[in-house]
């Protein structure tokens, strides 16, 4: 009974430019979505720019404690741009709160999205990328313009950290839907996602490097932490690449983790959808 | 009196009937205060200070925090849901009904999974007075047992207060936010941490040092750097008291703004 299914066959080699003007206008469509809540992004930046100081008090408090030039790594000027970015970065990858197709998974809405003729992944990238888009403008911007005004920052000495930063905050972004596209999808067996939900959100914040940066942990800890999980690839990465803690060689090995970690979990989440698809046809019939 | 009861209890039996996921709720609950802990451990595991005090010292503020924050967040943290409530206008319910509209919303929808991470951050607290060398005296263990009560009552009415401006402001998003989880991560710290216009603002203005710092400085007999006062700490309960009334007031006031979204 496999020929029965609820998709449409995707036609193999589509025209190229047409799947870019496509993936384009959904980016522009998320864009526009967020950009209608004005007053909620106004609260969200204010809040993220309080919570900015008050990590970033207590990180140089930790600096100013330990009585060495430099704690893991980092001195303060570093720790400083460490938590103002971090307080930026943590709307654009949007590490909280996206629920949409567990949402369109419980309600049934999501098989609307099958009879599109565009992969369910694809078409979720894309309104997130116009999404994250939207979030540097409004969301990164506020605490890394105000933060400088407070504390000494560190800038970028090498002019190639910003090329790299800005191409570790993409792999980022895509990588951290990734992840939340996954934890969305256990609704296809799970239909309540509030445990792993909660997994997620609790992990991401404490492995991704948002609560204290992770090269506090003791070395043993750090690098399966790196290599086999993709949580210091949302948060710690890009952060570490902008404060130059490593020479360049090793900021390249850190984005091409991410960069792995990407392509593996866009491939995973394609093949989930597949799988759910199949089981979504067994239960609609 | 009754028809409260009859709401909570409608309530925990709704709760208790998916026994398998309301266990791992509460597991998932511990986690977030649990974090709390780690954090302060790591931030320990760089440095062997933290604003003057050494790891146990600190926790009693972490521990006070913690446990006076999880409390209040169970009972009355639910009230910030009551932007949902004015958006879809289903505030309007909870109005024509013959019961006051604070503890209506608060019992609707008491999640008392969060027991379980109340009952953790008073574990870290009592753990934390036991390993911090305190030299006990009968007003010290008064203000080890007054002094997180206090912080409820303090970080309840800071659920009020923020939740109230949804009366004014509706798409208010996560404004409230940082004033109650930040006031939570705020005073999980000795407030000599924070300096500037900032401390001000949050210490002495809001009144989130009351919390737990100078409360745990009077019950570790410690000098406050900053230079107030040993009977600081003791007016803990004042703080709290002074931010109810405030926040009744401010209730009162958004509650005769509300106008339905006649939705």
């Amino acid at each position: 009974m496999d020929s029965l299914t609820a998709t449409v066959p995707r036609t193999r080699y589509a025209n190229a430019a047409a799947e870019t003007r496509t993936f384009w206008a959904l980016t522009v469509a998320g864009f526009r979505r967020y950009s209608t809540y004005r007053q909620a992004t106004v609260a969200g930046a204010f809040t993220n720019t309080v919570f900015g100081f008050l990590r970033c008090y207590v990180l140089l408090a930790v600096a100013a404690g330990a009585g060495t030039a430099t704690v893991a790594g980092y001195d303060p000027a570093r720790l400083a741009t460490f938590v103002w970015f971090g307080q930026g970065l943590l709307t654009v990858v949007a590490l909280w709160g996206w629920t949409d197709l567990a949402q369109r998974i419980s309600t049934g809405d999501v098989v609307a999205d099958l009879l599109r003729p565009i992969n369910p992944v694809t078409n979720y990238l894309a309104t997130d990328v116009g999404r994250a888009g939207h979030a540097v403008l409004t969301r990164l911007l506020p605490p890394v313009l105000i933060g400088p005004l407070f504390f000494p920052i560190y800038l970028p000495h090498r002019w190639s950290t910003w090329p790299l930063f800005v191409l570790s905050v993409v792999l980022a972004t895509v990588l951290c839907f990734g992840c939340r596209f996954l934890v969305n999808a256990s609704a296809y067996w799970l239909l309540d996602i509030r445990g792993p939900m909660i997994l997620w959100t609790l992990l991401s914040g404490v492995l991704g490097g948002l609560y204290f940066p992770l090269r506090f942990l003791p070395d043993w800890l750090i690098g399966p932490l790196w290599l086999l999980t993709p949580l210091p690839s949302l948060f710690q990465t890009p952060l570490d690449v902008l404060v130059e803690v490593d020479p360049t060689p090793r900021q390249l090995g850190l984005i091409a983790i991410q960069a792995a970690w990407a392509v593996g979990l866009l491939l995973l989440c394609r093949l989930v959808q597949r799988r759910a698809e199949r089981k979504l046809v067994v239960q609609g019939g | 009196m009754r028809a409260y009861w009859a709401l909570l209890r409608g309530q925990a039996s709704s709760q208790f009937s998916y026994r398998a996921s309301f266990a791992v709720d509460l597991v998932a609950n511990v986690w977030s205060t649990a974090l709390d802990v780690v954090t302060i451990l790591v931030l320990f595991g760089v440095t062997r200070t933290l604003g003057g005090l050494d790891l146990h010292q600190a926790l009693v503020i972490t521990g006070m925090s913690a446990c006076a924050f999880a409390t209040a967040d169970m009972l009355v943290g639910n009230v910030e849901r009551i932007t949902l409530y004015v958006r879809t206008g289903r505030f309007d319910t909870v109005l024509v009904r013959p019961l006051r509209a604070l503890p209506q919303l608060l019992l609707l929808d008491l999640p008392l999974r969060k027991l379980s991470r109340a009952a953790l951050g008073a574990g870290v607290y009592l753990f934390a007075l036991g390993t911090a060398g305190i030299t006990w005296t009968p007003a010290r263990v008064l203000l080890a047992i007054v002094a997180p009560v206090a912080g409820v009552v303090f970080f309840g009415a800071m659920f009020v207060i923020t939740a109230s401006v949804a009366f004014w402001w509706t798409e208010s998003g996560e404004f409230g936010n940082a004033f109650t989880y930040g006031g939570r991560d705020f005073t999980s710290y000795p407030v000599s941490v924070y300096s500037g216009w900032f401390r001000t603002a949050f210490a002495y203005t809001l009144g989130f040092a009351f919390v737990s710092y100078y409360p745990a400085l009077a019950l570790l007999g410690v000098p406050d750097p900053i230079g107030l006062p040993g009977w600081t700490g003791w007016c803990a309960p004042l703080v709290a008291l002074a931010a109810t009334a405030l926040a009744t007031l401010i209730w009162r006031l958004g509650l005769r703004h509300y106008t339905s979204t006649g939705s």
